[in-house]
């Protein structure tokens, strides 16, 4: 299609403006790398802005040699990557039965469910309900707890649902049972959407806070984004270290940028991965809403 | 008259009638077994996490003491719900949850669908794909880690804005312990972590618009920006509808986990939301009766509200959540 001289002029600023707004996007991330591998007087003093100044990695011998923050680490890997499979699991053996027009109390389940995502008892009797359970301070509160989201659960019905009743009735003239049903035939093709939803609930794990931070008191069991929040956000890292040498007391800027780089590299390795499934799952349920 | 023909054959034979439902209710649940069996660990989860707190909000109407336990502490009715309403805060509460979902909506719900918009009028695949990939990482970025961020950069000593300021001559500024900036500050961080990822959605029904309508405009002798407003727009303007009408049934569901990272007792007059309310009362402070009732009557609000916006939703579009 031939453009006008008009439309040229407006792709132009089009594109510059989306550039601009791209490197508003990534310049938060590409100011704490340059930070936190830069002499801390001279980010304390501002001269730092795009490019490093005075390579300095004191900061992340800080963070590498703090203990605390690796068995965070380990433990955020625990809770996603286990509470993923669990959440994965219960939610296609949740999600199958209620995709079958014929089974009695569907109707009243499926209420029941997504009467869930409109309403929930808030914070304070979710609170007291682990406490009565005595799971206060256990990783089982964190990964059966907030196993299922009801809304990635109806996604994996809807995807049941689309596919053709046939398969299911062939099956059985076989004489298949529905577990089998459920594992040869409809799980492999359901593969792209489990791997989508996968990818959901390993964000929700991974970014996941508010809870640990509240249940879990054991330093121990603690997982990265609620010790990232006393190392960044309330942000004292001679507090919570114990460490009081002078580098630690002078550098505390490039330390905190350190541990963001230290806390995102998992996240920035996947995106990719993430970007693809997340994108394609939005689209299709744009499309199926 | 289909009352009489139920009542006719009842009253003919009552007794088997129900005998053959409960038949084929066995027939049935037999036949099914193995379905049930895949849904207990889902029908506990339910019942366990989220059905046992809901029966647990009857502390809101007690006056629970953690010794006595849930059945033993005293009913007291509203007592705590009138406490609330009579209380000091609670206007202020009310104002801070409505105006910083209004701020949400005003200037953040715009942005995703002109983003949209600009994207698909890109015609080079390669500055199409940096782009929209650099919008989208905020998204997938921790709340803790924006709101380390967003402290950071804000600090008046060190912070690179301030230092920004101070370049151009500016008086550095102490944002966060500033009533009168947080909620711009809120919304512009929120802005920044999804505005990218929100304009997917735009994207893909944008991507569904039939290019015949574009060729049709373009024999009418419609420019880009005529066929932006008459054929854009309008195909997308379902999916603008619902995306509003779902925000503001969540109105009331502010993002009090990342308030709750940014907020300090110097802003609290703009920042206080409810459930940051409730927050502070019921697990900082351990008023658990009153911090129920507070998050039973969000809750409420909330559901009414979600109630009204799907009701619309189906007068005006023909999407509903139900």
């Amino acid at each position: 299609m031939k453009r006008s001289k008009g439309e040229k002029i407006f792709g132009v600023f089009n594109g510059l403006i989306l550039i601009i707004l791209a490197i508003i996007a990534l310049y938060p991330f590409i100011y704490v790398i340059v930070a936190s591998f830069s002499d801390p007087m001279e980010v304390a003093s501002g001269h730092v802005w795009l490019y490093p100044i005075g390579i300095n990695l004191s900061a992340y011998e800080e963070v590498i040699h703090y203990e605390g923050i690796w068995v965070a680490y380990a433990n955020t890997f625990f809770y996603a990557i286990v509470g993923t499979l669990v959440s994965i699991v219960v939610t296609i053996l949740g999600a199958y039965p209620l995709s079958k027009k014929r089974l009695r109390g569907k109707t009243i389940f499926t209420f029941l469910i997504a009467f869930s995502m409109w309403f929930q008892a808030g914070m304070i009797p979710t609170y007291l309900n682990f406490k009565d359970l005595g799971l206060l301070d256990t990783r089982t509160a964190i990964i059966v707890g907030f196993c299922v989201t009801a809304f990635y659960l109806f996604i994996m019905r809807t995807y049941f649902t689309s596919l053709p009743d046939a398969l299911e009735e062939s099956a059985k003239l076989d004489g298949a049972n529905d577990f089998q049903i459920l594992l040869q035939i409809y799980l492999p093709l359901a593969i792209p959407s489990v791997v989508t939803l996968m990818l959901y609930y390993l964000v929700d794990r991974w970014n996941a806070y508010f809870w640990a931070m509240t249940l879990l008191k054991d330093e121990s069991k603690i997982p990265l984004q609620v010790i990232l929040n006393k190392l960044i956000v309330e942000g004292n890292w001679s507090e919570q270290t114990g460490a009081l040498t002078d580098s630690v007391e002078y550098n505390q800027e490039t330390l905190k940028y350190a541990t963001i780089v230290v806390a995102i590299i998992p996240v920035l390795c996947v995106y990719p991965v993430l970007q693809k499934y997340f994108v394609k799952g939005m689209t299709v349920g744009a499309i199926k809403g | 008259m289909k009352i009489a023909v139920a009542n006719k054959k009842g009253a003919g034979n009552k007794k088997s009638g129900v005998g053959i439902y409960f038949r084929e209710l066995k027939r049935d649940l037999f036949r099914d077994k193995l379905l049930y069996l895949m849904f207990i660990p889902t029908a506990l989860f339910f019942i366990f996490f989220v059905y046992r707190p809901i029966w647990g909000l009857q502390i809101a109407f007690r006056d629970y003491k953690v010794f006595s336990g849930l059945e033993g502490s005293e009913w007291i009715g509203f007592k705590n719900f009138i406490d609330f309403f009579s209380g000091p805060y609670f206007w202020r509460l009310i104002k801070n949850t409505f105006l910083i979902s209004l701020y949400g909506l005003v200037f953040g719900f715009p942005v995703p669908i002109i983003l949209a918009l600009m994207f698909n009028e890109v015609r080079n695949k390669a500055l199409k794909k940096f782009t929209q990939s650099s919008m989208y990482i905020p998204y997938f970025i921790s709340a803790v880690i924006v709101a380390g961020l967003v402290t950071n950069f804000l600090s008046p000593s060190t912070g690179v804005i301030n230092n920004m300021i101070a370049f151009f001559g500016g008086e550095r500024q102490y944002f966060l312990s500033k009533p009168e900036c947080f909620r711009a500050v809120y919304t512009l961080m929120n802005i920044w972590k999804t505005a990218g990822f929100n304009s997917i959605i735009y994207m893909a029904a944008l991507t569904a618009i039939d290019a015949e309508l574009y060729e049709a405009a373009v024999l009418d002798g419609a420019n880009r920006w005529k066929q932006t407003w008459h054929v854009t727009l309008p195909c997308i303007l379902p999916t603008i509808v619902m995306m509003l009408i779902t925000n503001i049934g969540n109105m009331l569901n502010v993002g009090y986990e990342t308030i709750i990272l940014l907020y300090q007792p110097a802003t609290y007059e703009t920042a206080d939301v409810i459930n940051t309310y409730v927050y502070r009362t019921g697990l900082l402070d351990a008023q658990y009766s009153q911090a129920a009732a507070i998050g039973l009557f969000n809750g409420t609000i909330g559901l009414i509200l979600v109630c009204g916006a799907n009701y619309l939703s189906r007068r005006l579009t023909e999407y509903s959540l139900w």
